[in-house]
């Protein structure tokens, strides 16, 4: 029987760009990244986190013809993809430190809800993200 | 030409997240242009094009659903609610309301109580059928919604 998910996929325009988001500047580590012919099979993850990667998948060749790799760009693009959504333990921290590093692409600024603090952005390709820090913000005052 | 599509695509979606980050604010059509590095005309036809709607309208709907939500949630008075959410008249919320939720204000708000999900999936959700004016069975990213009235 299935024992846990093992990778997700986004689609991105860019695996380059793409690495250079998630990493440098969501803070992710790089997961698996290896060339296969002239697919490039690269993963980012949680740092730490064993288990779930996400495979950063680019419309084209090898995968695509090209009139199909135009019609996901163009989705992608227009924001209408899947995104991801990740927790955090500081949602207000993390929104100035990833505004520090440069992100710009805001949906949503922290909002407190009442299952937590989330708020909302979009990687370069337009992909939204979510992120969410869970319980009351009261309660995660640390000293 | 696939390249200038999807980076018009991209700087379209800017300035339409731009416009729900202050949705409760008058729209400024030409701020909202720049975003996008378009002129207003320009802008106003690429997003229909893009988008299915036009900006205003796409507005005026992301209002409505804030407003949904609202009358869902909180007690707030509707007067306070049509205000709260960007609309300068009260006549023109209701009728905005009722063109596009197909039901008054007040009528949303008795058939409706407080729903305990998280705020993206009540979003989504909640979400008027009759989204984009008069294409009634299209959202405003292009989705087909499954035939409602038989």
């Amino acid at each position: 029987m299935i024992t846990r998910l093992n990778v997700a996929s986004i689609y991105v325009l860019d695996k380059e760009e793409a690495l250079d988001f998630y990493v440098n500047k969501l803070g992710l580590e790089k997961g698996n990244d290896v060339r296969q012919g002239e697919y490039r099979w690269l993963t980012v993850r949680v740092p730490g986190q064993d288990g779930i990667e996400v495979s950063l998948e680019q419309p084209g060749a090898p995968l695509h013809d090209e009139a199909t790799a135009e019609q996901l760009r163009d989705l992608i693009t227009k924001g209408a993809l899947g995104g991801l959504v990740f927790i955090t333990d500081d949602a207000r921290g993390l929104y100035e430190t990833l505004q520090e590093r440069g992100v710009t692409d805001f949906t949503q600024e922290p909002i407190e809800h009442f299952y937590g603090t989330d708020m909302g952005l979009r990687d370069p390709f337009g992909n939204p993200i979510r992120i969410l820090q869970q319980g009351k913000a009261a309660e995660k005052a640390t000293a | 030409m696939s390249r200038e599509t999807e980076d018009l695509n991209r700087r379209l979606l800017r300035a339409r997240d731009a416009m729900d980050r202050a949705y409760a604010e008058p729209l400024d059509v030409r701020v909202v242009a720049a975003v996008a590095f378009l002129s207003e005309a320009h802008f106003s036809r690429s997003f229909r094009a893009t988008f299915g709607e036009t900006p205003h309208h796409y507005l005026q709907r992301r209002r409505v659903e804030r407003s949904m939500f609202l009358l869902r949630e909180t007690d707030r008075s509707i007067t306070d609610i049509c205000f709260d959410v960007g609309f300068s008249s009260l006549g023109t919320f209701s009728r905005t309301f009722r063109e596009i939720v197909g039901e008054s204000p007040t009528e949303y708000r008795q058939g409706h109580g407080p729903l305990e999900a998280p705020n993206c999936f009540q979003m989504m959700a909640m979400r008027p059928l009759r989204a984009a004016g008069s294409a009634r069975h299209l959202s405003s990213s292009g989705e087909a919604i499954s035939a409602a009235a038989p």
